[in-house]
């Protein structure tokens, strides 16, 4: 297993946000964790990339103990997130947010991944020399993608990437994350839009209030009575 | 009267330029942890004083000005590892008071290494005073002018074309998203306090051989860098640099055509004035933001 979390608990203050997570991610697998606002989702993702401090559990990564990490080192271990809200810096170019994106890799290369990001991003291209801040919501995300991809992650994390978006940017930003998939990179989604998000996962986690409710494959899932009834408005 | 406008505008440009330098310093340590930095008066002062006893103990003057850089510099760096980062858990509040603490315990500090007195730098090109449309200016204004300009030249290539500078950015942007680059939020923050400290040893050695210094010369050349960089937008890079000039043409005006005694207040009343129109100051955030 890439990403193996067992027993993950986290605190803000006096409130449990996270009550013993186990979750796994296998090398090139698509991972998806669905369900409600406050659930904890993000704030598992935050204890994966170490910005979020945990209180019991262990995270692994490649067979590693990272529980106690400085975040640029997970960085440098090949896990990179996007996060909720996407989080791009608004007054920085979009080139330069994507040069930051590598800002671990120390300068390897990184003008041939920029071009890279512009081949599979033209927007970005159109806007380079832009401020982030200046770009739409749907432009943001793709950016916020780009620039993660910017430091070869073998881990890619994705914090609610359809939040806030139309629904056609919605459909573009899945498909770009089925795209990464296809090209074999390692994806935990984290999502509240569970229909999109499961219909895409290999497998599936269902949290609430901080513990994990069910585990199986996307379609299985997606079938589920409970959820159907609990996310899915069916 | 031309003249008479002209020689106040010089000096004021020239102490302006100080005032920039100390803005920038503080606007550099806001961005990276939104703490106003007090003791920001007392690099000024540190410059001053460790190139002034560094000469007189016989040393070169350019190995003087490098070894009081680099000096004030670890003063610097030491303000944040012994006094803010242990209370980076505190409220902003509560470091900004430990700033006003340490800027005393420098002052304190000055006292017993060098003394009370006044020091000064010989002039770095003469004291042959260059004569310009009927005023005249010294040789060391125009190193003082020259010199800040540089600095700023200087700080400007560094956060716009270096990869660290825009980290530096970042982080003051979205703290939390340049932690997911990797960036090391930590080393932005000690970067800050050396930059800031380099930036005030600077203004405080070419300043020297012009207005002397002594160990509480920080205090007000502190209070107008702040004022300096409030004018201008607290954060503001640019704004600092403008808001320093204005400070200082301001009170250099004021000093001629009202009364010198009171200089410190004509460039304090602006300020309120301005900040009463425009709270955010002349160059305060302006929203590019799009959610």
């Amino acid at each position: 297993m890439l990403l193996e979390i067992s027993g993950l608990t986290s605190h803000y203050g006096r409130i449990q946000a996270l009550k013993g997570i186990d979750v796994t991610v296998g090398e090139g697998e698509l991972v998806a964790l669905v369900g409600a606002n406050g659930a904890g989702k993000t704030t598992l993702l935050r204890g994966i990339s170490g910005v979020q401090p945990v209180s019991a559990g262990t995270i692994r990564f490649d067979g590693q103990d990272i529980t106690r990490m400085a975040p640029e080192a997970r960085v440098q271990l090949g896990i990179a997130q996007v996060p909720e809200g996407r989080q791009v810096f608004g007054p920085l170019s979009v080139e330069d947010n994507l040069r930051l994106g590598a800002y671990c890799r120390h300068g390897t290369d990184v003008e041939a991944d920029i071009k890279r990001m512009y081949a599979q991003f033209p927007i970005l291209k159109t806007k380079r020399n832009q401020p982030a801040g200046t770009l739409s919501g749907g432009q943001q995300q793709m950016l916020a993608v780009a620039r993660a991809l910017m430091s070869h992650p073998r881990l890619l994390l994705l914090d609610e990437p359809s939040m806030g978006l139309a629904p056609r940017l919605v459909a573009e930003i899945f498909r770009i994350i089925e795209t990464l998939k296809g090209e074999g990179t390692t994806i935990f989604l984290v999502e509240q839009n569970a229909y999109a998000a499961l219909a895409i996962a290999d497998r599936g986690y269902v949290v609430e209030t901080g513990q994990v409710v069910l585990v199986d494959s996307g379609t299985q899932l997606l079938a589920n009575e409970k959820v159907r009834e609990a996310y899915l408005g069916q | 009267m031309f003249a008479e406008f002209l020689q106040y505008l010089l000096s004021g440009i020239t102490v302006g330029a100080i005032y920039a330098l100390a803005g920038l310093g503080f606007a550099i340590i806001y961005n990276s942890s939104h703490v106003i930095n007090f003791a920001q008066g007392e690099f000024i002062m540190i410059g001053g004083m460790a190139t002034s006893s560094l000469v007189a103990a016989g040393l070169p003057m350019w190995a003087a000005v490098l070894l009081a850089v680099l000096i004030t510099m670890l003063v610097g760096v030491a303000l944040e590892y012994f006094a803010v980062k242990p209370a980076r858990n505190a409220d902003v509040v509560t470091i900004i008071i430990i700033t006003i603490g340490a800027s005393i315990f420098l002052r304190g500090m000055a006292q017993i290494i060098w003394d009370k007195e006044s020091h000064s730098l010989p002039a770095f090109s003469g004291e042959t005073p260059i004569h310009l449309m009927g005023a005249t200016i010294v040789p060391q204004s125009l190193w003082v002018i020259g010199v800040s300009f540089l600095a700023i030249l200087v700080l400007g290539w560094f956060f716009n074309r270096t990869l660290f500078g825009k980290a530096m950015l970042a982080t003051a942007y979205n703290r939390l998203a340049a932690q997911l680059m990797g960036i090391r939020v930590k080393r932005v923050l000690t970067a800050s306090f050396g930059m800031s400290a380099i930036l005030g040893a600077i203004g405080g050695i070419v300043v020297t051989p012009i207005t002397y210094t002594n160990y509480e010369a920080g205090v007000m050349l502190g209070l107008k860098g702040f004022s300096a960089a409030v004018l201008g937008g607290l954060g503001n890079g640019m704004g600092a640099v403008v808001g320093g000039l204005i400070v200082g043409v301001a009170e250099s005006l004021g000093a001629g055509y009202i009364s010198s005694a009171y200089k410190d207040a004509i460039a304090f009343v602006i300020i309120l004035f301005v900040l009463f129109f425009m709270p955010s100051g002349l160059f305060g955030k302006r929203g590019t933001e799009r959610v």
